[in-house]
């Protein structure tokens, strides 16, 4: 096991930012912590890496109880959202630093901190800049060198607080690609704290989704997009329409209240919320649902991405706004245009207990 | 950018004349033409008096006074300012408030009182004034007296160029350099100090010419015992008290030269600052 974090609980003054976390990373796992601003995912991350310490609970890290470690014994490697570099230091020189802190006998000879820099350059593809000064690069590169020195003291992980999140998309997305390849060359483990879903599902083997202060669920990014455990995973994982539905009983059929064939619920049935991915709603120009549908207004197209972004308003319903995404195909084949009414129904719903 | 926005936007060409030239004017007569008279008195008498007037032993000992108390008051104030300002831009604790409004304090207080403060502590009929005597330790109308009256009033320099500088620094550095396990000296020495050490200068500057040039504070604890106690500020009055204008305003010079290499300095140093932010 890599880290393991038992039953971690931290407050600050009355707000509760960890409320009994329990989580284990393998041994070269690249999991994501994922959640709103305010969610503790920063905090865990803190207290993992020693800057923070928990009121209760315990950390391990590789077997070993850490709670007690001075976060520079603890021999993990910290990348901060702004960089945090050296701004008086050359990149060499900030790479270099935390080889030439070591104690004299534990320290390397200058042409090995000297070769292992310049490696350490060639990774993050910076070997000209050596000797720049961190004002002189750009985001994206300052972000890499920021990684190039926490790298370089041998970390056995790898922290990272929204390393992308000080970044514009077109960088951000380079620089998540570039961190999988390169995780996946040296299998170092590591955690990275994000806000942004999309960051999450496509660099980590595991997602931790968390709220509060607590752990929401934790999962393979296909697990938590498509099996989410309750309604906040689900809303947080992407945007969704709204239904109201009812039951006879929890696990028979489901009927939608809002289709035009109303279908108003019998006494003693249960009302539900029922929720759809944009992504999982038909569209149709001509009411082919039988009246198991629900008769929408466009008010704006999206074109831009594979798929096509409606924004629809309910005719029955003014005010009430639904989310659909079809193909290009499917939008030229109907001509669909701004302010036609549509028929839209979703193909797969998902309720969930307790919401 | 066309002509006649340009010329909503600017202050009419008389307007601005005049306003230079008030300016000038103003300075001249306020600040340049004092200077001037210094120089000019100072070398009334040719260059051998005042090369007389500054080769008094009395002089030469109020030189050396002025330059040991600053050069005690000013690194204890170094010491001070760089502990107190770390402690208020890295760290949270109650009372944080009151020690920046307490710093500000000398600033506020009038120099005589600070001096008096002093004579009142540790003078002979204070308090502590029998147990002082007994012990034979003299404090006041000696140099301890001018040192602690000249660290009450230098007290902020250091302290309030570098806590706005390092609040907006923030922790983060320092936060990097111990999980790449810099120690909390090596942390010191080779991140936070380089990131301040222009502004720290800077602080310094202000600080020795206030040590050198104080008068208010060192006065009221000095007891002016030519050859002594006196510092060159409190030796300047004293000669010019003698009518002896020539010796006061040749030593009145030295403060003056004092003046312009902190000028100068400053100068210096600010462009380093700002050169250093890159941008």
């Amino acid at each position: 096991m890599g880290i393991e974090v038992r039953n971690i609980g931290k407050q600050f003054g009355a707000f509760a930012a960890l409320d009994n976390i329990s989580l284990s990373i393998n041994s070269g796992e690249l999991v994501a912590l994922l959640g709103p601003s305010g969610s503790g995912k920063t905090t865990l991350l803190r207290i993992i890496a020693g800057m923070e310490s928990a009121d209760v609970g315990e950390i391990l890290l590789y077997g070993a109880a850490a709670n007690n470690k001075p976060a520079g014994e603890r021999n993990v490697g910290f990348v901060f959202q702004h960089y945090a570099l050296f701004r008086h230091m050359t990149v060499f020189d900030n790479i270099a630093f935390g080889l030439t802190v070591r104690p004299k006998e534990t320290r390397p000879s200058k042409a090995a901190i000297r070769e292992r820099v310049f490696n350490l350059l060639k990774m993050v593809h910076l070997e000209n800049f050596h000797d720049r000064y961190p004002h002189q690069l750009s985001g994206g590169q300052r972000q890499r060198v920021a990684l190039a020195r926490a790298l370089a003291v041998e970390p056995k992980m790898l922290l990272l607080d929204e390393p992308f999140g000080a970044l514009d998309a077109k960088v951000r997305q380079e620089l998540r690609r570039w961190l999988r390849r390169l995780h996946d060359e040296i299998h170092l483990t590591s955690v990275f704290v994000t806000h942004d879903q999309e960051e999450a599902m496509e660099v980590a083997d595991r997602v931790v989704v968390m709220s509060n202060g607590r752990i929401e669920q934790i999962g393979t990014p296909e697990e938590v997009y498509h099996h989410p455990a309750n309604a906040f995973v689900y809303d947080f994982l992407g945007n969704y329409n709204e239904f109201t539905g009812w039951q006879e009983n929890a696990g028979s059929a489901l009927n939608l209240i809002d289709y035009e064939r109303q279908t108003d619920a019998p006494a003693g049935a249960k009302i539900v919320k029922v929720f759809a991915r944009p992504h999982d709603m038909d569209v149709s120009k001509t009411d082919t649902f039988g009246g198991e549908s629900i008769a929408a207004k466009v008010m704006h197209i999206n074109p831009a991405g594979a798929l096509v972004k409606l924004e629809l308003e309910r005719v029955r319903n003014p005010g009430l706004l639904l989310q659909a995404e079809i193909s290009q195909d499917a939008v030229l084949a109907q001509a669909i245009r701004k302010s036609d009414v549509v028929y839209v129904r979703p193909r797969a719903t998902r309720i969930f207990m307790n919401s | 950018m066309n002509a006649s926005l340009k010329k909503q936007l600017t202050e009419p060409l008389w307007l601005r004349v005049v306003l230079i030239t008030l300016t000038f004017l103003f300075l001249a007569a306020l600040v340049g033409l004092p200077i001037v008279i210094v120089i000019i008195e100072a070398f009334s008498k040719g260059w051998g008096a005042y090369r007389d007037a500054l080769t008094q032993p009395d002089v030469i000992s109020a030189l050396k006074l002025t330059l040991l108390v600053a050069a005690i008051a000013v690194p204890l104030n170094v010491v001070f300012g760089l502990a107190a300002s770390w402690a208020i831009a890295k760290f949270e604790f109650r009372g944080k408030q009151l020690l920046i409004t307490l710093i500000d304090l000398p600033f506020s207080v009038s120099p005589v009182i600070s001096g008096l403060v002093y004579i009142l502590l540790f003078g002979a009929h204070s308090m502590m004034g029998d147990w002082l005597i007994r012990h034979d330790i003299q404090i006041i109308f000696a140099v301890p007296g001018l040192v602690l009256a000249t660290i009450f009033v230098t007290f902020p320099f250091v302290a309030r160029e570098l806590i706005p500088l390092m609040q907006e620094q923030g922790v983060e550095q320092e936060e990097a350099a111990v999980l790449l396990g810099a120690n909390g000296w090596q942390t010191f020495r080779r991140v936070t100090l380089p990131n301040i050490k222009w502004g720290l200068l800077y602080g310094v500057l202000l600080c020795n010419a206030r040590a050198m040039g104080e008068f208010g504070a060192v006065s009221v604890v000095s007891g002016h015992i030519k050859g002594e106690t006196t510092t060159i500020p409190l030796y300047v009055e004293i000669l010019y008290n003698e009518y002896n204008f020539v010796a006061a305003f040749a030593v009145a010079s030295l403060l003056l030269l004092l003046g312009f290499v902190t000028l100068a300095a400053k100068k210096i140093v600010s462009r380093q600052e700002r050169g250093q932010h890159g941008h």
